[in-house]
């Protein structure tokens, strides 16, 4: 039998009992923790110049979506028909559509129809995903079996026809887009999350919290939701742009937003009639959906280079 | 492997189950009567009752789902409200637009993709890389109802190369396939290059090159076939989601596919329409599903000897 001393202690002790000082920033190194979130972002306006640009723009996105009644030009609801179908100039940017309402106003208020729909409604699907995700990967067994049964069905459907079916159900208008919507995408989080949970769930930190009683809630909520946020964090926003994709959709099959809305969707679809005439109509909302999307995936891809390059795999 | 392959194909029939049953239970707690809903508020509630009866309305919703399911297994998916046709017949009538949609729009996204994910790898970084990972990122943020109003307008409209709507002819659908392609064509490059960029960092194709292989039999024989695996799973799986992508290219340009069905039967509240339409797309998907990942198995050997 060999000699323990020889090999050096195996509880990690030196000899006379003293605990050793542990290498920290050796260990931090090697587990990755030593980036700070300000260092993560960093990297990413470092290594992704596209993805830098495209915060930029959301965040610019988002103001004037907040702040659209002061930084429209015209009221976007405002009626006049002396004024219709009038070609983009100095007084309409984007011309005005069949009522004469002003373009670039309908397009600037509907950003704030996109931008809550695409963050409001992922938030609420991806919290019951992660909640879900969590339990089945915690709990396992019957509960596992069950939900990831319904994530399966849930997944099995392609979600516009899903979101059809709910606003078939509840009717049309943009409450109900937000529900079916929020109701639709959770089972994608679930399944991620509970990949995360069953690996996570056999780390000793949980064996740790577990033997000193800490409540199984605790432990999911404070010490395994924790270690998901990076994934959680890229997923939503890869998430948002199919979400304002969806609305878009709805919209323009006419199963979505309802008139006078300035939903881009239905913006298109009522543009759609003048498509020959008056190009700009439709195509200008398409546009706007186009560069918010654009943004959110840019972004998206970013972040998952740099916080969560495990996704990229799956 | 035999028995994989039937594990496999069990999990679906849970699935399918689910998936019927759902779709069943939402469309049923629609408020307000269907039969009420069809005939209009001012009808004799007598009249009311007995087409309820005839239609089966009336029984408990546990019996009508299984007398749904029985029907539907064979292939009986109920008469339409509002065109008072059998709703197996009208999918069927518009299934093959559909599918023609379907296959030619994955035959653009195939090519596209493949070939512009290769040039892209082989180009890595410079500047067609750049450009063509650029257009796929937007065909990938272009919605689909742009794309198809953007072809229509320059080359049916301004280049009057291709008819406006309609789907008659093989250059009506032409528009349409690439309108529905596109997006497909976006993800399947972006898949393509980054796969074939990771396998050529390998040792295997070191070795080819340095016994002197050009480096076209390089990339054809050897980086190839190993990028492609997961890129023709990808291939099969788009292929099922075009058919739901469908719904809106066919409403731009007039294509009486299913998609078409599903709208149409939800602006007239015809549930037996959008249930049929649904259910059967839904079906056709699980079971694209389930082939793209048989073949996955089928096509790579280190999938198969895990089994």
């Amino acid at each position: 039998m060999k000699d323990e001393r020889q090999e050096g202690r195996a509880d990690g002790m030196e000899e006379g009992g003293k605990i050793p000082k542990p290498d920290t920033m050796a260990m931090d190194a090697q587990l990755g923790e030593a980036d700070t979130w300000a260092d993560k972002l960093r990297t990413l306006v470092r290594q992704n110049k596209m993805a830098a640009v495209s915060a930029v723009v959301i965040v610019l996105m988002i103001l004037v979506a907040v702040f659209a009644p002061w930084v429209a030009p015209y009221d976007h609801l405002a009626q006049s028909l002396t004024e219709r179908l009038q070609d983009p100039s100095a007084a309409h940017w984007l011309g005005t559509d069949e009522l004469g309402r002003d373009v670039f106003s309908r397009i600037i208020f509907g950003a704030r129809i996109s931008l809550t729909i695409g963050l409001v409604p992922t938030l609420i699907s991806m919290a019951i995903g992660t909640v879900l995700g969590l339990c089945a990967g915690f709990y396992g067994g019957k509960t596992d079996f069950i939900i990831m049964r319904l994530a399966d069905v849930m997944l099995a459907f392609p979600s516009l026809l899903l979101a059809m079916v709910v606003m078939y159900t509840m009717g049309g208008g943009l409450i109900n887009i937000f529900i079916a919507l929020s109701l639709v995408n959770w089972a994608g989080t679930a399944r991620i999350v509970r990949s995360h949970t069953l690996s996570l769930k056999e780390k000793e930190f949980v064996e740790a919290a577990r033997s000193i009683g800490v409540k199984k809630w605790t432990i999911m909520f404070r010490h395994i939701l924790p270690n998901c946020l990076p994934s959680l964090i890229v997923l939503f926003t890869l998430n948002i742009p199919s979400a304002i994709l969806s609305e878009a959709s709805l919209s323009f099959l006419g199963i979505g937003a309802q008139p006078p809305s300035a939903s881009w969707g239905l913006m298109v679809v009522r543009g759609k009639k003048y498509l020959f005439s008056e190009p700009w109509l439709s195509i200008a909302p398409s546009v706007a959906i186009m560069i918010v999307v654009l943004a959110f995936n840019f972004l998206g891809d970013g972040l998952r280079d740099v916080l969560d390059p495990y996704l990229k795999e799956q | 492997m035999l028995s994989k392959i039937l594990k496999r194909i069990a999990i679906s029939i849970p699935v399918l189950v689910g998936v019927v049953l759902a779709i069943f239970i939402m469309l049923r707690i629609v408020p307000g009567d269907p039969v009420t809903t069809m005939m209009g508020e001012h009808v004799n509630p007598a009249v009311i009752e007995k087409i309820s009866r005839e239609m089966g309305l009336d029984q408990p919703l546990i019996v009508q789902f299984f007398r749904y399911v029985a029907n539907a297994l064979r292939g009986d998916f109920g008469t339409s409200y509002r065109l008072n046709r059998n709703v197996t017949q009208i999918i069927l009538d518009a299934f093959p637009n559909t599918v023609k949609l379907s296959l030619l729009a994955a035959a653009v996204a195939w090519v596209i993709g493949i070939v512009a994910g290769i040039v892209a790898a082989i180009q890595q970084n410079k500047l067609l890389d750049r450009l063509f990972m650029g257009s796929a990122l937007l065909g990938v943020s272009m919605p689909v109802f742009m794309t198809a109003l953007v072809l229509q307008y320059v080359f049916a409209f301004k280049l009057k190369w291709f008819p406006v709507s309609g789907f008659d002819s093989l250059k009506a659908m032409i528009l349409p396939a690439i309108a529905l392609g596109w997006n497909s064509a976006g993800s399947i490059a972006r898949m393509t290059r980054s796969n074939l960029v990771e396998v050529m960092q390998n040792d295997f194709i070191r070795t080819a090159r340095a016994k002197g292989l050009r480096e076209q039999g390089v990339i054809v024989g050897h980086a190839l076939k190993n990028a492609m695996l997961p890129v023709v799973t990808m291939m099969a799986l788009q292929l099922s989601s075009m058919l739901s992508g469908a719904v809106l290219t066919e409403s731009v340009f007039g294509v009486p596919g299913i998609g078409r069905l599903a709208v149409n039967g939800i602006e007239t509240r015809d549930m037996p329409l959008l249930q049929g339409t649904v259910v059967f797309t839904t079906i056709l998907i699980i079971l694209g599903n389930l082939i793209a990942d048989l073949l996955y198995n089928v096509l790579d050997p280190r999938i198969r000897e895990d089994g």
